[in-house]
C-alpha cells in the first residue's frame, strides 16, 4: 500500500521526485527535533525545579505542558532590537549560522539500521566538521554586537570549544579504532553481540566520560557555560539579542544537546541495540539512551557551579587531552592482544 | 600516599558523583512549593498588611484625631487634618495614608489609644498607579467595615499578650 503510493507519486513527479522526497525526509527529522527542543526546555525547568524542592512550571495547560508554546509565542512576538553600533548583516547572520550546523549534523545520524537521511561513509568526520562551524556563529554574534560582554563571551567560547574539540576528537578516534569505520551505522553494528556487554562503553569507558563531558563543554552547558556566565558577563555572546534571534540561539543550544546525547548513545551505548539479548533491537532503545543523557545534562546543570575560566582550560588541556591520548595508545595496544573482545 | 589518594579521588570523579547523588536525592524529596492563589501559608494574628480605620458597634468612628500615629510614623506616610464636629467632638477631616511610603512597621497601630487605625491581614491589594495606593479616610473606613470581624478576632487573640 505505502510502497504503491510512493511509486505513483514518483511516476507523477518524474525528475522532481528526488528533491521532494528528500525534503519530506528532512521535515520528518527537523520537526521532531524542534518539538523535542521545545519540551527539553520544559523538562529542564522541571528537573531543576525538582532538585531545588520546587514543583516547576505547572500553570500553562495541564501540568504546564503548553509552557513551551507560550514561551515560543512570546519570543516570536517580541521585537528584535539591533544595537546602533552593531554590524547588521553579521548580527542577523550569527543566529542562523549557529542553528544551521546543529540541524545539518542530523543528516548522518542513523535512527535504526535502515532509517538515515544520508548514509555517509565518513559520517563521524562530517559531524566533527559540521559541529565545529557552530562556534563561528557564537564568535560572530559576540563580535557583531559591538558590546563588551558579548565580545568577552565570544572569546571565552572560542577558546573553550577549540580546546574541548581536541579531546572530543581523540575520544572519537578510539571509537573508530574499535569499530574500524567512520560510518555511524557501521559503528553501531560493530557493537552487536552480547547485549550491553559488547557496547564500546566498557573498553572505552574513560573515553565515554571524556566524550560526554567534552560534549557538555561543546554545547556551552553548565558547568561549562563560560560563554554565557550570567553572573559575570551578563549573558555573554547573546546579551544584545532579543525575540526570535535569541530564540534561534536557544534552539541551537538545545538541538546541540540532543545531538550530543544521540551521538553518545550511538557510539558508546550501542544506539538502537537492545541491552539484553532477549529483547528486540528498536529505535525506542536509542530514544531511551539519548533521553538518559539529556537528563544527565539537566542534572549537571542543577548540581554543579560554573567552572572558573582557568580551571576550565586546565581541565581541557591538562586532564582530558592527556587522558584521551593515553587511552588511544592503550586501545591500540589492547587491540593487538587476544584480550580484545569487542 | 596522599598524592595517590588524591589522584584516584580526582580521576574517579568521586566528589562530583557525591554531588550528583545529593541532588538526585532531593529530586524525589517532598516539594515545598506553596501554590499561591490556591494555597496560602499560615498567618499570625499580628500580621501587618493593608490599613483600616475601625468603628464602634454603634457605627461611630473610633478615631479621635489625637495625631499620635502621624507623629510616630517613621516614613511620614500619614497625614491628618482636624476639626470640631457639630456635636463638639474632635474628629479628622482628612486621614490619608500613602501606602507607597508606608513601611508596614505597625507603629501607628501600637500608638493608637482607641484602636482606630489597625493593619489587616490583607497583603494582596494592588494599585495600577501610585495614586491608587493613596488611601483616604473613606477608603480606610471602607476597609474597616469590610474586615471588622477578622480585625476584632485578631485583637481578641492578641489581647492576652499585652
Amino acid at each position: 500500500m505505502m510502497t504503491e503510493l510512493l511509486q505513483t507519486l514518483q511516476n507523477l513527479l518524474g525528475p522532481a521526485w528526488v528533491p521532494v522526497w528528500t525534503a519530506v525526509k528532512i521535515v520528518a527529522i527537523v520537526v521532531p527535533i524542534m518539538l523535542s527542543v521545545a519540551y527539553l526546555t520544559l523538562a529542564e525547568r522541571w528537573v531543576i525545579g525538582w532538585v531545588q524542592v520546587r514543583i516547576g512550571p505547572n500553570r500553562v495547560g495541564p501540568l504546564g505542558l503548553l509552557q513551551p508554546l507560550a514561551d515560543g509565542v512570546k519570543l516570536l512576538l517580541k521585537e528584535i532590537v539591533i544595537p546602533t553600533g552593531a554590524n547588521k548583516f553579521l548580527f542577523v547572520l550569527a543566529p542562523v549560522l549557529t542553528l544551521l550546523p546543529a540541524l545539518v549534523a542530523w543528516a548522518v545520524i542513523p535512527f535504526s539500521p535502515e532509517i538515515v537521511l544520508a548514509n555517509v561513509d565518513a559520517g563521524l568526520l562530517f559531524i566533527l566538521a559540521v559541529t565545529s562551524v557552530g562556534v563561528y556563529g557564537i564568535i560572530l554574534a559576540g563580535w557583531a554586537s559591538n558590546s563588551k560582554y558579548a565580545f568577552l563571551g565570544a572569546l571565552r567560547s572560542a577558546a573553550q570549544i577549540v580546546s574541548y574539540e581536541i579531546a572530543m576528537g581523540f575520544a572519537l578516534v578510539t571509537v573508530l579504532m574499535a569499530a574500524g569505520s567512520l560510518n555511524l551505522g557501521d559503528i553501531v553494528k560493530g557493537q552487536q553481540g552480547a547485549g550491553a556487554l559488547s557496547w564500546y562503553w566498557i573498553p572505552l569507558f574513560p573515553m565515554f566520560i571524556v566524550y560526554f563531558l567534552s560534549g557538555v563543554a561543546e554545547t556551552n552547558r553548565a558547568p561549562f557555560d563560560m560563554a554565557e556566565g550570567e553572573s559575570e558577563i551578563v549573558a555573554g555572546f547573546h546579551v544584545e539579542y532579543s525575540g526570535m534571534a535569541f530564540a534561534l540561539f536557544f534552539l541551537a543550544e538545545y538541538a546541540n544537546m540532543i545531538l550530543i546525547a544521540f551521538l553518545t548513545a550511538l557510539m558508546f551505548l550501542g544506539g538502537w541495540l537492545s541491552p539484553v539479548p532477549f529483547l528486540p533491537d528498536s529505535f525506542l532503545w536509542l530514544l531511551a539512551k539519548a533521553g538518559f543523557f539529556l537528563f544527565v545534562f539537566l542534572w549537571f546543570r542543577a548540581t554543579f557551579p560554573r567552572y572558573r575560566y582557568d580551571q576550565l582550560m586546565r581541565l581541557g588541556w591538562k586532564v582530558f587531552i592527556p587522558v584521551s591520548l593515553i587511552w588511544v595508545v592503550v586501545v591500540g595496544l589492547w587491540m593487538q592482544t587476544p584480550l580484545w573482545l569487542w | 600516599m596522599g598524592k595517590i589518594q588524591s589522584f584516584f579521588k580526582t580521576y574517579l570523579l568521586i566528589e562530583l558523583v557525591k554531588g550528583l547523588a545529593l541532588t538526585g536525592r532531593y529530586m524525589f524529596a517532598r516539594k515545598i512549593t506553596v501554590q499561591f492563589p490556591e494555597e496560602k501559608t499560615p498567618q499570625s494574628f499580628r500580621f501587618r498588611g493593608l490599613h483600616a480605620q475601625r468603628r464602634y458597634a454603634n457605627g461611630e468612628e473610633r478615631c479621635i484625631a489625637c495625631k499620635l500615629c502621624e507623629a510616630v510614623c517613621p516614613s511620614l506616610a500619614i497625614n491628618i487634618e482636624v476639626a470640631q464636629r457639630e456635636d463638639g467632638t474632635r474628629r479628622t477631616t482628612r486621614y490619608d495614608i500613602d501606602l507607597v511610603k508606608c513601611i508596614y512597621c505597625g507603629f501607628c497601630e501600637e500608638s493608637c489609644p482607641v484602636d482606630a487605625i489597625v493593619e489587616t491581614r490583607n497583603f494582596e491589594y494592588h494599585g495600577e498607579s501610585r495614586s491608587d495606593l493613596f488611601y483616604t479616610k473613606s477608603m480606610l473606613l471602607a476597609v474597616g467595615d469590610r474586615c471588622e470581624e477578622q480585625i476584632a478576632r485578631d485583637r481578641a487573640a492578641d489581647a492576652k499578650y499585652r
